[in-house]
């Protein structure tokens, strides 16, 4: 899996970091989307598809690798 | 798909006597047979109502609806809405790119980590009142003793105002979000909390605290990238988006819970943080109690659903119901905490989602996982047929709820 983000597109709703904390950050200037990493494990791969789901602003693009 | 149901119904839809925490069943009768259909509004406007989850969502974050009340399509709520948005610009009436800017000015204080840190001190507001309301009379209206003051002490500390001032922000947020709002009651409100706030924007100016208020003023006004007024109106959307909720959130979920005991006791004594966490998100999507829901104004032709909605078009996104969409969430209709509920849209989908979406989750947290566990004997004083609820309010709720322990 491959994780690609959109920085404009993201509203720093907070939900990614929820959902995949080892995967997402917010910036603390704007609330803005980090990627912690992109192409995470699969122990970690159905928190990122929750992440991608719950995303508001549709930010969070997942790509099989 | 039926083409045309027989009549048009009215909008908003009255739910089923001795089902106050279910949705009106034409609604749900919608859902199934014409998920987007035509509504009749107070003055006669016809806009379109969606209904599905994934529609609902579809359409909340399409860039080609606009949240611009000024916009003659616009499905205004009543009269005094229509009214009072012809004065207050605030976030949920602007659209992107204005939008986008004035919510980043925003949005570094509501950050999962501010808000986690403000969960100590959330905690402590709790613990307090429950305190209170353990020393005072029993029974008494959980929803004056707790489920209100929750919020206005919350928002003073966010604020950064004095706690007296939750005397001031419960009165205002109350003439605000009332049943049948008064036009000049509300203005009048309106006006006395935008002069408390402009002043208080002076007073952080001058001495500056750990909180958003000073922060506004240190980084936005003092540089000229917002005015006093700006900032006032960034605190009335702050008080009038998080405090009628939160509150109708803490008495209705309660009462839902109370109204299933299985359910109270599961998140009472599981003692395990992931299980409330749970319960909050079914709770949110369980009452979804923004009764005016998400109204939008098509501004070029589009598809949803498989109907074509013209340019111009109202649209009113009903995620009450999109929330007991069978298709995302089985069983729809059970109250089930330790369901994954996280997709619901009780919070909007699109760039208007709550902007306080996560202090909410911190609100409600603290209060699930504190409230019944120091109160075990929690139980109402009147029988839930005795209860009323507020059918014409934004937030759908209820109106004093007796408990006794």
């Amino acid at each position: 899996m491959k994780i690609t983000i959109d920085q404009d597109a993201c509203i720093g709703s907070g939900q990614c970091v929820l959902a995949s904390p080892e995967v997402f950050d917010q910036r603390d200037s704007d609330g803005i989307v980090v990627l912690l990493q992109d192409s995470p494990e699969p122990g970690l791969q159905e928190d990122v598809w929750e992440a991608s789901r719950i995303c508001p602003a549709l930010a969070i693009t997942l790509t099989p690798s | 798909m039926t083409d045309a149901l027989p009549e048009m119904p009215t909008f908003p839809m009255a739910r089923a006597t001795g089902c106050p925490f279910d949705p009106s069943p034409e609604l749900s009768r919608r859902l199934e047979d014409a998920p987007v259909s035509r509504v009749r509004l107070w003055d006669g406007s016809t806009p379109w109502m969606v209904t599905r989850h994934a529609d609902v969502r579809a359409l909340l974050a399409d860039p080609r609806v606009s949240v611009d009340v000024a916009q003659p399509g616009f499905p205004h709520t009543n009269a005094v809405s229509k009214a009072r948005d012809a004065h207050m610009k605030t976030l949920m009436q602007m659209d992107a790119p204005e939008h986008t800017a004035q919510r980043r000015l925003l949005t570094s204080d509501f950050t999962i980590r501010r808000m986690e840190a403000l969960r100590p001190r959330i905690q402590r507001i709790v613990d307090d009142l429950i305190d209170e309301m353990l020393a005072g009379p029993n029974p008494v209206d959980l929803v004056e003793a707790f489920a209100l003051p929750v919020p206005s002490l919350v928002i003073c500390e966010l604020l950064g105002a004095p706690y007296t001032a939750r005397d001031l922000f419960h009165r205002v947020s109350r003439t605000l979000v009332m049943d049948e709002p008064d036009p000049e009651q509300a203005m009048a409100a309106s006006q006395e909390l935008n002069a408390y706030l402009e002043e208080l924007v002076d007073k952080k100016n001058a001495e500056p605290g750990d909180d958003v208020f000073s922060r506004l003023a240190v980084e936005q006004y003092r540089t000229g990238a917002m005015t006093r007024r700006e900032i006032a109106t960034a605190g009335q959307l702050l008080l009038v988006a998080g405090h009628d909720t939160t509150a109708t959130m803490i008495a209705l979920g309660t009462t839902a819970l109370l109204a299933h005991p299985d359910q109270l006791s599961a998140v009472r004594d599981g003692g395990d943080p992931a299980l409330v966490t749970n319960a909050a998100e079914e709770l949110l999507r369980y009452l979804s109690i923004t009764h005016t829901e998400a109204r939008r104004v098509a501004r070029e032709d589009l598809e949803i659903g498989g109907r074509l909605i013209r340019k111009g078009d109202g649209i009113i996104a009903v995620k009450s119901i999109a929330n007991r969409d069978p298709s995302a969430f089985p069983d729809p209709d059970t109250l089930d905490v330790r369901r994954k509920a996280r997709h619901h849209v009780a919070f909007g989908f699109g760039a208007h989602q709550c902007l306080g979406q996560s202090l909410a989750r911190v609100e409600l947290q603290v209060v699930y996982s504190t409230l019944y566990r120091r109160i075990p004997t929690l139980a109402l004083a009147v029988p839930l047929e005795q209860l009323t609820f507020k059918e014409n309010a934004v937030f759908y709720g209820v109106r004093e709820l007796p408990v006794t322990w």
